[in-house]
């Protein structure tokens, strides 16, 4: 089997789908023999590489840096799996999308937070806050698929670890992974 | 004209996030700050839907900590509904606890920052990984894998799966526990004391290759905050708060966590989407506190467990008052370890732990309530009201990180100002930028009530914000 190079990223999710990825336990070890991983949360590069054989992309896209990663993900990889239900769904991150991004700010950064009078830098006001610097949030979070084609869909919330084993032992052996029975939404 | 360097993605970390240093004409550093990426909203997006819920939305708020979430918010939910749990399940809350501490700080230690303990903050980047552990000390790896397996194994045997189960609930846990899986975790106490305890006495031997880490990590005094039990000893997840300052005197003692906001507010900056939150009675900023497992060592009286109160002692005369360096997170990380294998076997002991009552039922009685745990990272609120028919109408959290966010912020200028100067960054450089945000283990999903991205950046920019060059 020729080794493969992998790139793990998450956008809008809660890290539990690349936890699951690693409680593959000691079967990482081997795995570890198999692939390279070029990019991931895991390893130090800053700079998703030239070209990747498989891209595992956890989360939903929410801001306007997930949808310029989500294209770069794309040009640059030769699979794009849909890895876990926020990726395939919007999942949780998309139950923000029956309320505008303002209504969504206002909650946590005006009402929760320390009363105007008590504030040392005058900001936010109570009339809005915007944020520099930091990615703006996009109007909804969506599925990846509606911004870019996926290859494989890996459901699950997050997919059991045998589920992403077999997805990635398919992959290896140059066959087309058939994921039904292994994993289902919100398992 | 000032110049501002941007790491970003920061690396091995859990989550999104930058940092930017502004370095002025002569060279020196002006000013560094964290930046948190990424927002998700929770506090809204679940307003309408029903108190029990919250459950498991919460947990999708953290795949690493979502035990935390689900004691948090059922402990708030138990409140909304008026009601003790039975103490059998209180235990096994406990014990599930103990199982996602020994998982979450396995992680910390052995897949995100053993590269750079082990291998070096200078060695290169490209091995500087779990894989290049693996390759270097595979013994030491498999065993760090092992643990925390071990962790996810406990809670996996008690819940039924490993993230994002469905077991706890308000009023208690919704299902019994079993003679045999009892045993099953009792079997794998042994190789968990084993695999702890040599990975500290390996630490505390490489001590000494990191005193300039040790010194610029954070190192500065500030406030602590953290859970105590009734004698004041470590406690996760039934206590009270406790604070002291950096001389070591208590402040603050047995609050009551639904009380939380007489000694807590929280402040915005809109370059990070991560809140500042800070001890009321000091104001902005001078009320920065830190939390975690170097907090809660610093803020007990002991620990309470035999083999953790000899490594406490240990831990605790390394500096006369509490231990000011973030570095020794750790250390404390390692101590928490082996506290929580030993609070394990304690519960697995108790036959109270196999009785069938473990759930109090009742409808909400009160339009309020207020969870609070240690979570791995430090001190975890959840905050919610609902309406007469048990809806949520509105909901404050205040996640471990954001506790740290003060401090976060200054011990990455620390670092910068030490290793830093002018535009000339050297790699190594770089990466002790991201080690000491590692050392605090931040949790940027549940910070912003987000995660995502990728970790670091750098990049250079003027004063006024123009970009010059991003590493
Ligand atoms: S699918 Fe579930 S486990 Fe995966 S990122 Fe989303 S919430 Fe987390």
């Amino acid at each position: 089997m020729a080794k493969i190079s992998l790139a793990t990223i998450w956008l809008d999710g809660c890290s539990g789908c690349h936890m699951s990825f690693l409680d593959m336990d000691e079967r990482f070890l081997d795995l570890a023999g198999q692939v390279d991983i070029l990019f991931s949360p895991l390893v130090d590069n800053k700079v998703f590489p030239d070209h990747v054989d498989v891209t595992l992309v956890e989360g939903a896209v929410s801001n306007d840096s997930d949808k310029k990663n989500i294209a770069i993900i794309r040009q640059q990889s030769t699979i794009v799996v849909a890895f876990g239900d926020c990726a395939i769904t919007a999942n949780v991150p998309g139950m923000r999308n029956r309320y505008p991004v303002e209504a969504v700010l206002q909650r946590a950064y005006i009402e929760n937070a320390a009363p105007p009078q008590q504030r040392s830098n005058g900001q936010p006001s109570k009339e809005g806050i915007s944020f520099h610097t930091v990615p703006q949030l996009a109007r909804m979070a969506r599925p990846i698929h509606e911004c870019i084609p996926v290859d494989f869909f890996l459901p699950g919330c997050p997919p059991p670890p045998r589920a992403i084993l077999y997805l990635l032992t398919e992959i290896l052996a140059g066959r087309t992974p058939q994921m039904h029975g292994w994993t289902r939404f919100g398992a | 004209m000032a110049k501002t360097i941007t790491i970003e993605p920061i690396s091995r970390i859990e989550g999104h996030g930058m940092i930017t240093i502004v370095v002025e004409d002569d060279g020196s550093i002006g000013d560094a700050r964290f930046h948190v990426t990424q927002f998700r909203g929770f506090e809204k997006l679940c307003e309408g839907r029903p108190y029990y819920e919250m459950v498991s939305i919460t947990e999708r708020i953290c795949g690493i900590c979502p035990v935390s979430h689900a004691l948090a918010s059922s402990k708030a939910c138990d409140s909304i509904l008026g009601v003790h749990p039975p103490e059998t399940a209180v235990m096994l809350r406990r014990l599930l606890n103990c199982g996602e501490f020994i998982q979450s700080h396995a992680l910390s230690f052995f897949y995100l920052s053993s590269p750079d303990l082990l291998l070096g903050m200078d060695t290169d980047p490209e091995k500087r990984n779990i894989v290049g552990v693996i390759e270097a000390y595979p013994e030491l790896a498999r065993s760090g894998i092992r643990l925390r397996k071990i962790g996810q194994q406990v809670i996996e045997l008690l819940s039924g799966k490993r993230i994002h189960a469905a077991w706890v609930v308000p009023g208690g846990v919704n299902a019994p526990f079993t003679a045999e899986h009892r045993d099953t975790i009792r079997q794998m106490i042994p190789e968990a004391l084993e695999i702890t305890t040599h990975t500290l006495t390996m630490f505390k031997k490489s001590l000494e290759n990191f005193r300039e880490e040790i010194q610029t990590f954070a190192n500065f005094p500030t406030l602590f905050m953290g859970m105590v039990d009734k004698d004041g000893n470590l406690e996760h997840v039934d206590g009270r708060l406790r604070i002291i300052d950096a001389k070591g005197n208590i402040i603050a003692d047995t609050v009551d966590p639904a009380d939380y906001q007489q000694i807590i507010a929280e402040e915005v900056e809109q370059w990070s989407y991560l809140k500042f939150p800070y001890y009321k009675p000091m104001g902005y900023p001078a009320g920065i506190y830190r939390v975690g497992p170097a907090a809660r060592l610093n803020v007990c009286n002991g620990c309470g467990t035999p083999l953790a109160d000899e490594e406490w002692a240990e831990f605790r005369a390394l500096e006369r008052g509490p231990v000011m360096s973030s570095f020794f997170n750790h250390y404390a990380r390692l101590i928490e370890i082996l506290f929580c294998i030993e609070t394990m076997q304690k519960l697995l002991d108790d036959p109270a732990l196999l009785s069938p009552r473990i759930r109090a039922y009742a409808q909400p009685n009160f339009l309020e309530g207020i969870g609070c745990v240690e979570a791995p990272r430090g001190t975890l609120l959840h905050h919610y009201q609902v309406d007469e028919n048990g809806l949520m109408t509105w909901a404050n959290l205040i996640v471990a990180t954001g506790h740290n966010n003060l401090a976060m912020n200054r011990g990455v200028l620390q670092v910068a100002k030490r290793f830093i100067t002018g535009t000339e960054v050297s790699e190594g450089a770089l990466n002790r930028l991201e080690a000491v945000i590692r050392a605090f283990d931040p949790c940027l999903s549940c910070s912003t009530h987000a995660l995502g991205g990728m970790p670091f950046t750098i990049s250079f920019r003027k004063r006024d914000g123009t970009l010059l060059q991003t590493l």
